[in-house]
């Protein structure tokens, strides 16, 4: 995720990275890190947030702007296998969720017109 | 593209939901997708959240999802059928000439080797068969084969997502640095690569965006430690995309 600001809104930090913080960890499906301490309020702090989950953070101050890495549990790409709510918008700008498909198998194609 | 497909296996309960990567982003994306007037969700990956969240590595991959959110078969290659993307891609039919370049990295292209009959019979045979169809895996085979990911590719791709945002907000200097690092600490993904390589202006007409190297005379300006003909030649093209396995 690319903020502008090291604190977030819970709710931005979960919509955006899949995590769900809850009173003594951070889970992702059936996977859970032990936050210690845990984030109380509504705000986060990014940075204490990225340390104890290992995710990594990159900076770039001229923009003001720092980039939220992915978690690296188990050093495989998935953590899990519940599929991320891919959240991503149409030609339209509509903005599609895949977890409206739900009860349906579904065959997610990356393509490129490069 | 995958049209005629999805239209004979959405009544059988799959739906097809294809997502174009491209940090050009929408205005990139809307020829083709406009051409192929897909039924299907087609949705646009400016900043290639999918290849994050799903470990797409190149392009096309694919990723299963069963009827209840849970991944069965985790990014691998997805020829679609039939399976001529780079021509399909390429409008080469007004060209007096086509240049040596685009020549070369044609002929190492027809040497990629793709599965498209075997992918597409996996596919039917999950449709009808779900979890006891012999593709679909378990939790544990799913996260297995679902690509390396070190703290130190974590952070690559914090580095991809940082590229993406600055050249999307103008400062494609910046985003070449980050593209760098991406290229550095992710070397198993060769989207990422494509991606840094397409948006350099090396010429300018249809194949712009599939020349992904330097321009003739001018190699020295090319600000990435690979090319597409380069890399493709040094891995060899029948390792392109690793060997399909049920």
């Amino acid at each position: 995720m690319i903020t502008n600001t090291l604190s977030v809104s819970r709710a931005d930090f979960e919509r955006r990275t899949g995590w769900q913080l809850k009173p003594e960890d951070a889970c992702k499906g059936a996977v859970c890190v032990p936050l210690d301490p845990a984030p109380v309020g509504d705000v986060v702090n990014l940075e204490q947030l990225a340390e104890q989950m290992h995710l990594p953070l990159v900076h770039e101050p001229q923009h003001g702007v720092w980039a939220v890495g992915p978690e690296s549990i188990g050093a495989r790409a998935l953590a899990s296998a519940q599929a991320a709510n891919l959240m991503l918008p149409d030609i339209n700008g509509d903005t599609f969720e895949l977890d409206s498909l739900r009860g349906t198998k579904v065959l997610l194609v990356a393509w490129s017109p490069y | 593209m995958w049209q005629a497909f999805r239209n004979e296996m959405a009544p059988l309960g799959l739906e097809i939901v294809t997502v174009g990567l491209d940090t050009a982003g929408v205005e990139a994306c809307r020829p083709f997708i406009e051409s192929a007037a897909p039924e299907h969700p087609s949705l646009i990956d400016a900043h290639h959240r999918m290849a994050e969240l799903f470990g797409v590595v190149n392009i096309p991959n694919g990723v299963w999802i069963d009827e209840h959110g849970q991944i069965v078969r985790p990014a691998e290659p997805a020829p679609a059928p039939p399976s001529i993307e780079l021509e399909r891609n390429m409008n080469l039919g007004d060209m007096a000439e086509i240049p040596e370049r685009m020549m070369a990295i044609m002929g190492e292209a027809s040497k990629i080797q793709a599965n498209p009959q075997g992918y597409e019979a996996a596919l039917r045979d999950w449709a009808a068969n779900g979890a006891d169809s012999e593709f679909a895996l378990t939790e544990h085979e799913v996260i297995e084969r679902s690509g390396s990911r070190s703290s130190a590719e974590a952070l690559g791709h914090a580095h991809f997502e940082m590229a993406t945002h600055l050249e999307l907000t103008g400062d494609h200097d910046a985003a070449i640095r980050h593209f760098r690092s991406a290229h550095e600490l992710v070397p198993s993904n060769f989207a990422y690569r494509r991606q840094a390589w397409s948006l350099e202006p090396s010429l300018d007409g249809p194949l712009a965006r599939f020349w992904q190297g330097p321009a003739a005379g001018d190699e020295a300006a090319w600000p990435y430690a690979g090319d597409w003909l380069t890399d493709v030649r040094e891995m060899g093209a029948e390792n392109y995309y690793p060997t399909w396995t049920a």
